[in-house]
């Protein structure tokens, strides 16, 4: 009996969970692979899916071994102890508003017409129809803002660079997603890269730029791989190109590697690091949307805000306008990391508390410990305790608590944490991957380090702390960027939340 | 790859770098990977094809955590995870006892030769933590002994 056909999920995190061997051990079994990206249900992975006459049924974790009796099951069609049913069906994903990773892992990769027939281009021949004010219009009453971080509204720089007369104009997609606890970007250029590149095109019709460039950082080779096939597959098919699907616009994207440089998902760094240069940080103004890349008018989106585009224009910019509260619109891919038991992807409307998105969807911690902190938006974001779990999801109501969203990453610690240690750890990276152009980031940074060093070693250190929270201030409003600029985040709120810690130790 | 610098051969790597717009960066990603490091004569052959000074390209190979000046790595390459959603999950300590293990500290390759051991800052692997890349391919929940056993296995 053969024709036995299964989905297996191909991310970078199921293969390092094993999935080589377990698509090896298909294949000795005689089951057809349709390797796909991943459903984001991490503690799953490997995840396969098995075509039955049931439809569709979900196993995982599966490791080789499981793989001749869960063949057998299937044929049988007998029960497995593995077996998830329907995986649409998991509570994780039915608690969940699908828009932007809606395809991811329920299609191959690099197939264009599997992507077509699941919905995509959708957004990108209403585009085409609309001509770029239309477009920006859209982008405007969705309410979309950047999901890289600093929560920017996109209509504004599309529209700034939509405005701008130059001939020469760029579209540059930042990959560099290097915050720990993120890895939305890297799921989402494995698992559904056209969705990418259509925004792109979406992106550069709207402010009149026919070359786009990626810029992924090398940490991720796998999605360095899958975005250069599918940009390939683009090409063939002429969805990138002098006219893109037969209409009077021109495209064309070009990949590039990162070199592990954290600051470089500065967007100015960035553009410097394109340019061939040391990834140092610029003063704005001039914006990117003046004087981007090559001193050209350009817009630096993250990717999930250029992955919003299709569905915007698909859908419209009032349905995406639906979702969230507030200032916050449409939906956030969450990443819940770190000590927690269901750790995964979670994209959802603004609005939900920590409490609700780390308990009730990510289940408390992996290791059954109690949670002590949670630090959301990367390794510059603020450490919440749980008193502060009750914080809705929503890039105001995080100001106001002296925390940021980031990029959507929750990483959850439990009580063996020493919030000290997590602090020095914060300037200890900050000094590492400093760019050195501002004095109080480069310098600050490794005094930083010193202090907290002194405040565990010193019986009397209440003078020593004021003394980091003035070096903090100091970094704060006297480095250009992120990196200098929120370092004091993780360090401030440590301090505030977790006093006990800073107390003086015996060494 | 090998490690023995041509000139002809890293002019013939880096020519269709020179055909893009500010291929510098990738021009040094091409002779890393083929030599296993950016030798030093390397510098000065890039500055002449871009048409630069050596310090502006040292400057740039040397502001690049990728880019090894200093001499290629080991045979084998282990990158341990050492940000904060790794840490939440026992990160700290198996950085120490793989150290212990290796005879090695960041940076440095061990005593044997075999393995160079160097930080990462996250590979993105962040609901599966502790997390590593071993010669390029990423291994994940791991502990000391899985960590162990993927090193004797790579080795082999």
């Amino acid at each position: 009996m053969s024709g036995l056909r299964a989905r297996l999920s191909h991310d970078a995190a199921a293969m390092a969970l094993g999935g080589k061997a377990v698509a090896r051990a298909m294949q000795e079994n005689g089951v057809e692979v349709l390797p796909v990206g991943s459903r984001g249900l991490f503690w799953l992975e490997p995840l396969l899916e098995m075509e039955t006459s049931l439809g569709w049924q979900a196993f995982g974790p599966v490791s080789e071994g499981d793989l001749p009796a869960i063949v057998d099951a299937v044929r049988r069609g007998a029960p497995h102890p593995l077996s998830l049913g329907r995986i649409e069906d998991h509570p994780f994903l039915r608690a969940q508003t699908r828009l932007t990773f809606e395809r991811c892992g329920t299609i191959d990769p690099v197939s264009l017409d599997a992507y077509a027939s699941a919905g995509g281009i959708q957004g990108l021949k209403r585009a085409i129809d609309f001509g770029p004010a239309r477009i920006v219009e859209e982008i405007a009453a969705s309410g979309l803002r950047g999901r890289g971080g600093a929560g920017f509204p996109a209509a504004v720089k599309w529209s700034g660079a939509a405005a701008a007369t130059c001939q020469e104009k760029y579209v540059v997609c930042n990959a560099d997603e290097g915050d720990s606890g993120t890895y939305a970007d890297r799921m989402l250029m494995e698992g559904d890269p056209f969705l990418l590149i259509e925004g792109m095109i979406i992106a550069g019709i709207a402010i009149g730029a026919a070359k786009g460039y990626i810029y992924i950082r090398s940490e991720y080779p796998h999605a360095i791989t899958a975005m250069r096939r599918a940009v390939n597959v683009a090409c063939d098919h002429g969805l990138l190109g002098k006219a893109v699907l037969g209409s009077a616009y021109a495209f064309d994207i070009e990949i590039r590697a990162g070199a592990g440089s954290y600051v470089c998902g500065e967007e100015t760094a960035l553009l410097e690091s394109l340019e061939g240069r040391r990834g140092q940080v610029r003063a704005k103004p001039p914006l990117p949307v003046h004087h981007g890349l090559f001193g050209k008018p350009t817009v630096i989106n993250n990717v999930l805000t250029l992955a919003a585009a299709p569905t915007i224009l698909a859908k419209g910019g009032a349905f995406y306008h639906d979702f969230g509260r507030g200032r916050s619109r449409g939906t956030m891919p969450v990443q819940l990391a770190g000590d927690i038991r269901f750790g995964g992807l979670f994209e959802t409307a603004f609005g939900p508390t920590l409490e609700t998105l780390v308990s009730e969807a990510g289940g408390g911690t992996r290791s059954g410990r109690p949670i002590r902190a949670v630090q959301v938006g990367g390794p510059l974001g603020a450490y919440f305790p749980p008193a502060l779990f009750d914080t809705p999801f929503d890039y105001e109501e995080f100001t106001k608590r002296g925390g940021l969203l980031g990029h959507g990453g929750i990483v959850v610690f439990n009580d063996t944490v020493d919030m000290a240690h997590q602090a020095r750890f914060a300037m200890e990276f900050c000094a590492i991957e400093s760019c050195g152009k501002c004095t109080p980031c480069r310098i600050g940074s490794v005094r930083g380090m010193e202090t907290i060093d002194r405040i565990l070693k010193e019986a009397d250190n209440t003078g020593r702390i004021a003394l980091l929270k003035d070096l903090c201030d100091v970094m704060r409003a006297g480095s250009l960027c992120a990196l200098g600029g929120f370092v004091p985040y993780p360090v401030l709120s440590a301090i505030e939340h977790f006093p006990e810690d800073f107390a003086p130790r015996c060494l | 790859m090998s490690n023995i610098w041509s000139e002809e051969r890293a002019k013939e790597i880096v020519a269709p770098h020179m055909l893009i717009r500010s291929g510098l960066l990738p021009a040094l990603q091409a002779i890393q990977l083929e030599f296993g490091q950016v030798p030093r004569p390397a510098i000065a052959m890039l500055a002449h094809a871009f048409n630069l000074s050596r310090a502006e390209v040292f400057g740039v190979a040397s502001f690049y955590h990728d880019f090894r000046l200093d001499g290629p790595a080991a045979p084998h390459v282990l990158k341990l995870c050492r940000a904060e959603a790794c840490q939440a999950v026992g990160a700290d300590a198996l950085a120490e006892s793989t150290k212990a293990r290796l005879g090695a500290s960041w940076g440095e390759t061990a005593a044997g030769g075999a393995w160079t051991l160097e930080p990462v800052f996250c590979l993105g692997l962040c609901a599966s933590g502790p997390c590593a890349m071993i010669d390029g391919e990423p291994v994940a929940r791991l502990d000391a002994e899985k960590l162990f056993a993927l090193l004797d296995e790579a080795a082999r």
